[in-house]
């Protein structure tokens, strides 16, 4: 691969979901250098797998074009995928970041026209559906993928398929022999949007996730109802492929709980919200949503929705926090048992299907920051005390998409801040 | 133009090599297109394919490319060649990918790719590579509109990045309501107690900064301009006008509290009963101390009214939440706690909201021993000396009564937004409202309102995208919100203010079409001054001048064309997209005649969601009728109906438009355009039927992004719908 140019001047953006889309191009239109790192195949990150957005009811895809159409036409920002900031040294306005990139096997002469994904039989979980479906082991992560350039799943390297797609593409496209480097860049300022990730549900064991398969999260139940993903928007249960019309919904599913995610992850109530839409776009007067809550935090100019959806019969609320999920052995339902916090009721609940809305943890768990960026007892990241290094978006906060674009583009300006006032001192 | 030398490039790859006889098709673009270089390469966007058309422009002088290949989507990075005026053809996720394979669909699949050809090429010819205002105006001075939290935020962050600030500030010191807090919500680990507000640090910062000026006890008496050279009259309270010249604007007006007077059943106005605000001066005056009432008495009991005349169905009160109130009571609770944690605090509420880290600070309430209960109340009234509170409680599911020394009501946030200019110029609450900006533009005074006065954009991932370029509303006057998101929110805003000032002293656009070097130029001597361009552009980017010409304001445009759609007289243009850009290529087409049993239908399609949607239904090989001929325009909004009228004359069976969803939930990225469209293709009745056309023959739909599938169907039924009808009577007249 080409190294990117990169100085004292350059700004570089650690993830490309939207809040590291927004904080490169904010910067890079303001005529400052940027080089954008992303870990997947392509750019989009989170909001790229959401089906439709609160309280617009828009699809997400339609900003990630708008973003795609600015990059495209911005050479002040150069983008490296499947790529990991794996060491930072140095300190504000001087940094020397390492960067590993992994073979994609498929270089720039890749023109999408997928001779090659035709070519081979094998198959592998499928990333963007978060493993819901299976594709075909050379791939393009999604329609709208940029880089618009396949990707060969390391699995399939060594065998026949891999021969199989090389021998497919006409044009030489196809490199089996690409090695994993690692690049060092001179930068003047860090930008880590390195966005979040549900909880691992399977770590809640009273409600199941994993041994019944019928509850699902808050991000597959998204993939079951948009059309591009595994059941063609169908709202359909793992376990059988029933019709799945009666749903519940569990918040703070990880999340308000000392035991699993100290903080609120915000964005669940209007999540949950939001998707008894689907379910009520679904199946009209068949369908049914229960909210199991705690607090509803929907806050400002939100309401409005919440309103909307108080007023569809449709929705039951019930304040509680269930205590546990069983299932029944002969039809495959969730059986949802706790207690009703308003008047004390005791209930135990039979619904088609459980989606947990899961909370947010920040994606940068578990791996290793330059010790100066300081995080806080979630894990989000507050950023370096030189200011050099910035949180921003999900990362730092767990933020919805409105507040994660406000604060990368917060970002931006403290990243052009630092490169400014670097540049002033060495001048 | 002499100099001028047109080249298309016809790529073989990807199969269309293959499906396409392309001799053919090289014979159209040089004797029917008119190129002067016709070129094939078998793998056109590779390093040889590319290098070809740069050695032509380099060598050969070529000034207009035509790229006959894949989508104007893909290979962006190959295809990209600033020194010239470039078109794409889409051939292969325009025709291959969705015409039928077989060779029963040669023919039309021929023709298709062939009229797309020969589009491209007319529309080249009628391209000019957009050269930029020459007028660009290049002030980087930024003018903030208040001076408290939000406003001195953006102000030192600008400054600190290089630019020069005026700040404007109607009161006679700086700090806001910032300075009327006792301590502030914690924003950082370990969120467990209140915090110092920083603000006396920041107004010194601010009041010490050389790049930063501050006029106090003064307003904006009128902003005229555009980005890049906005100038503005600042009155002073005392009298006299001082004139700052700026290049962009950040709006930080703030909030006013709403009145608690206005809530006499939850005891507003009655004794012993504050708002917010006024406990905050109630604990200022305590300075860390007991928190004495009005009359002296230290509250030994306190109960917080959560919601007060907020999140109202009713239409009386606040119909939002405003975010903070609930933290904010937490915080003020904690003030009495921390004095004397014998004081009874207690916060009734419906949903305690505090999202984030917000709940370590909850939790550090209940174990400073505070007290919160479910509930909605009813009534606050005067108990002896004391409040009583009447309310349901929501666990225990019963009519419950506290008393109190003190009862604390958690009103909320009014923006201080200025003139609604949407409201109807004799309505009684626009004649009350004061103006904050005074923009003398043709449109009205101020940003544009968006629900319940908040100056908010409509845009979930562009929250900054407000309907005036280079003035960014930030703080609590867009949105609800606390200190920390007010202090996020108005460094983004810096940053746009900077940006959209870099980008209007380059000449370039801002936001969507960022960069983008074309903007409107007007034959005035044609225009006949009906002023519809200056009505309907959505950024208020035009005015009029004292004879009603338009008065084009390049640096506020947006480049949608909106404009151009409007014109009835097509006076408006941009080098790049015209009337007659898009007009020749619908003319371009080969029409058969009527017995041919081969319709056309023209699709003029949304750049921005609809013409991706028609791109992803080839990506997924979901095929479409050959018998579309699919056009992107900027926005639905700049489409001329002479398109319409030209399409039929020329033999069209039918016209579809695709754009985005339009109404209270829009999707239109420029606000208006699809809902314009909409309107003016409500009209075309008229002409139809004085063409002696049905009506159906010209269609509108409403596309996402994501209708990939959808539109490959809307677009078959409506080819079969026109067979249905018949072919067009108007063929060979054209």
């Amino acid at each position: 691969m080409t190294k990117p140019i990169a100085t004292g001047q350059t700004i570089l953006v650690v993830g490309g979901g939207i809040s590291g889309m927004t904080a490169a191009l904010e910067a890079a239109e303001c005529g400052r250098q940027v080089v954008l790192v992303e870990r997947e195949p392509a750019l989009g990150g989170r909001t790229g797998r959401l089906y439709r957005y609160f309280p617009k009811m828009c699809h997400p895809t339609c900003g990630l074009e708008i973003n795609l159409r600015r990059l495209k036409g911005n050479p002040n920002v150069q983008v490296l995928t499947m790529a990991e900031v794996v060491g930072i040294e140095g300190r504000r306005g001087d940094y020397r970041a390492r960067i590993r990139i992994r073979p994609r096997y498929v270089n720039e002469r890749c023109t999408a026209c997928g001779d090659c994904a035709r070519a081979v039989d094998a198959e592998v979980p499928n990333a963007h559906n978060y493993g819901l479906d299976r594709v075909r082991g050379v791939y393009l992560p999604h329609p709208m993928a940029y880089p618009q350039r396949y990707v060969i799943d390391p699995s399939l390297v060594g065998s026949a398929d891999a021969g199989k797609a090389k021998a497919a593409c006409r044009y030489d496209a196809i490199d089996l022999d690409m090695r994993e480097e690692t690049i060092e860049l001179h930068i003047g300022a860090v930008v880590w949007a390195t966005g979040w990730k549900p909880y691992d549900a399977t770590l809640i064991h009273p409600y199941g996730y994993g041994r019944f398969p019928n509850v699902v999260t808050s991000v597959e139940f998204e993939r079951l109802a948009d059309p591009a993903g595994p059941t063609a928007g169908r709202l359909l249960r793992p376990s059988d492929g029933r019709e799945a019309k009666d749903i519940a919904f569990i918040q703070c599913a990880g999340s308000r709980d000392e035991n699993h995610l100290r903080h609120c992850s915000r964005i669940c109530c209007m999540a949950s919200l939001k998707q008894t839409r689907y379910v009520r776009e679904a199946w009209g007067d068949d369908a049914k949503s229960t909210i199991y809550y705690i607090d509803l935090r929907v806050i400002d100019r939100f309401e409005d929705f919440y309103q909307s959806v108080r007023k569809d019969p449709a929705v039951r609320f019930v304040k509680s926090k269930p205590a546990r999920i069983a299932q029944d052995a002969a039809t495959g339902n969730p059986v949802i048992h706790g207690v009703d916090t308003e008047g004390y009721h005791r209930y135990a609940a039979t619904h088609d299907l459980v989606v947990l809305a899961i909370g947010m943890e920040p994606e940068a768990n578990g791996l290793a920051l330059p010790d100066d960026v300081v995080r806080d007892s979630s894990g989000f990241i507050e950023g370096s005390a030189d200011g050099g290094q910035i949180g921003a978006g999900s990362s730092a906060s767990p933020l919805d998409v409105n507040r994660s674009v406000q604060s990368a583009t917060a970002a931006a300006l403290r990243a052009i801040k630092v490169i400014h006032q670097t540049a002033a001192a060495e001048s | 133009m002499a100099d001028n030398k047109y080249a298309a490039y016809l790529c073989a790859g990807c199969g269309l090599g293959d499906a396409f006889d392309l001799g053919q098709t090289e014979k159209i673009a040089l004797k029917e297109g008119k190129m002067h270089v016709v070129r094939r390469h078998d793998f056109l966007c590779s390093a040889a394919g590319v290098q070809t058309i740069r050695d032509d422009i380099e060598r050969e002088g070529v000034t207009h490319v035509l790229v006959a290949a894949c989508s104007r989507r893909a290979k962006t990075e190959a295809f990209r060649f600033p020194a010239v005026a470039m078109a794409r053809a889409n051939l292969r996720e325009g025709v291959l990918w969705v015409v039928a394979e077989g060779s029963a669909h040669d023919e039309v699949r021929q023709e298709m790719a062939d009229d797309y050809v020969r589009m491209g090429c007319a529309e080249l010819k009628k391209m000019k590579l957009p050269a930029g205002n020459p007028d660009a105006a290049t002030n980087r001075r930024i003018l903030v509109v208040g001076g408290g939290m939000s406003g001195l935020t953006a102000a030192i962050e600008a400054a600190d990045t290089g630019y020069d600030v005026v700040v404007v500030e109607r009161q006679g010191a700086l700090g806001g309501w910032a300075q009327r807090i006792w301590k502030r919500t914690p924003f950082r680990a370990p969120y467990a107690e209140p915090q110092d507000t920083g603000i006396v640090d920041l107004v010194d910062r601010v009041t010490a900064h050389p790049r930063i000026r501050v006029h106090l006890d003064a307003t904006v008496a009128e902003t005229a301009g555009a980005p890049g050279r906005f100038k503005v009259k600042i009155a002073r309270e005392s009298g006299g006008v001082t004139e700052e010249e700026v290049g962009a604007i950040v709006q930080a007006t703030g909030f006013s509290t709403y009145d608690p007077a206005k809530l006499p059943a939850l005891g507003g106005g009655a004794p012993h009963v504050v708002d917010q605000a006024g406990l905050e001066a109630l604990a200022g005056a305590a300075a860390g101390g007991a928190i004495r009432r009005a009359d002296g008495k230290a509250v030994a009991s306190v109960v917080f009214v959560q919601c007060a005349g907020q999140r109202d169905d009713t239409g009386t009160h606040l119909p939002y939440c405003s975010g903070h109130c609930c933290a904010t009571s937490i915080k003020q609770a904690m003030y009495f706690k921390d004095a004397n944690p014998d004081v009874d605090t207690v916060v009734l509420y419906t949903d305690l909201r505090i999202p984030g880290m917000g709940e370590d600070f909850y939790r550090s309430a209940q174990r400073k021993g505070v007290t919160f209960t479910k509930g909605t109340v009813s009534r606050v009234e005067s108990a002896g000396d004391a409040c009583r509170v009447t309310f349901r409680d929501l666990i225990l599911d019963e009519e419950a009564v506290v008393d109190a020394d003190l009862v604390v009501l958690a009103t909320g946030q009014v923006p201080n937004s200025g003139v609604d200019i949407d409201l109807p110029d004799d309505d009684a609450t626009k004649a009350q409202q004061v103006s904050i900006l005074n923009l003398n533009y043709r449109q009205g005074k101020d940003l544009p309102h968006l629900r319940h006065g908040f100056s908010d954009s409509h845009f979930i991932c562009f929250p900054y995208e407000t309907r005036r370029t280079g003035i960014y509303a930030a703080g609590p006057v867009r949105r609800p919100m606390d200190m920390a998101q007010a202090t996020e929110d108005a460094t983004g805003a810096a940053l746009k203010a900077i940006q959209a000032l870099e980008n209007a002293a380059l000449a370039r656009a801002a936001h969507p079409r960022a960069g983008d070097l074309s903007y409107p130029i007007v034959r005035l001597e044609g225009c006949t001054q009906c002023k519809r361009c200056t009505v309907e552009c959505p950024f208020g980017a035009i005015d009029e001048d004292e004879r009603r010409f338009p008065v084009f304001n390049e640096s506020r445009c947006r480049r949608c064309g909106t404009c151009m759609g409007a014109c009835p007289v097509r006076v408006i243009s941009f080098e790049n997209y015209s009337v007659d850009t898009v007009g020749s290529q619908i003319k371009a087409v080969d029409m058969p005649d009527e017995f041919s049993e081969k319709p056309r239908i023209l699709l003029l399609a949304c750049e921005n969601d609809a013409y991706p949607a028609l791109d992803m239904a080839g990506m997924a090989r979901t095929g479409y009728s050959a018998f579309v001929r699919a056009i992107p325009v900027r926005c639905l909004g700049s489409v001329n109906t002479i398109w319409i009228t030209d399409a039929l004359n020329a033999g069209y069976d039918g016209v579809m438009m695709m754009g985005c969803r339009k109404g209270d939930d829009y999707q239109c990225h420029f606000v208006k355009g699809s809902e314009l469209a909409h309107y003016r293709m409500g009209k075309i009745d008229d002409t139809l039927k004085q063409l002696g056309l049905e009506t159906e023959r010209v269609v509108t739909h409403e596309v996402a992004i994501t209708d990939g599938a959808r539109v490959a169907r809307l677009i078959d039924d409506y080819v079969a719908q026109i067979n249905e009808i018949g072919m067009s009577p108007m063929k060979g007249f054209g």
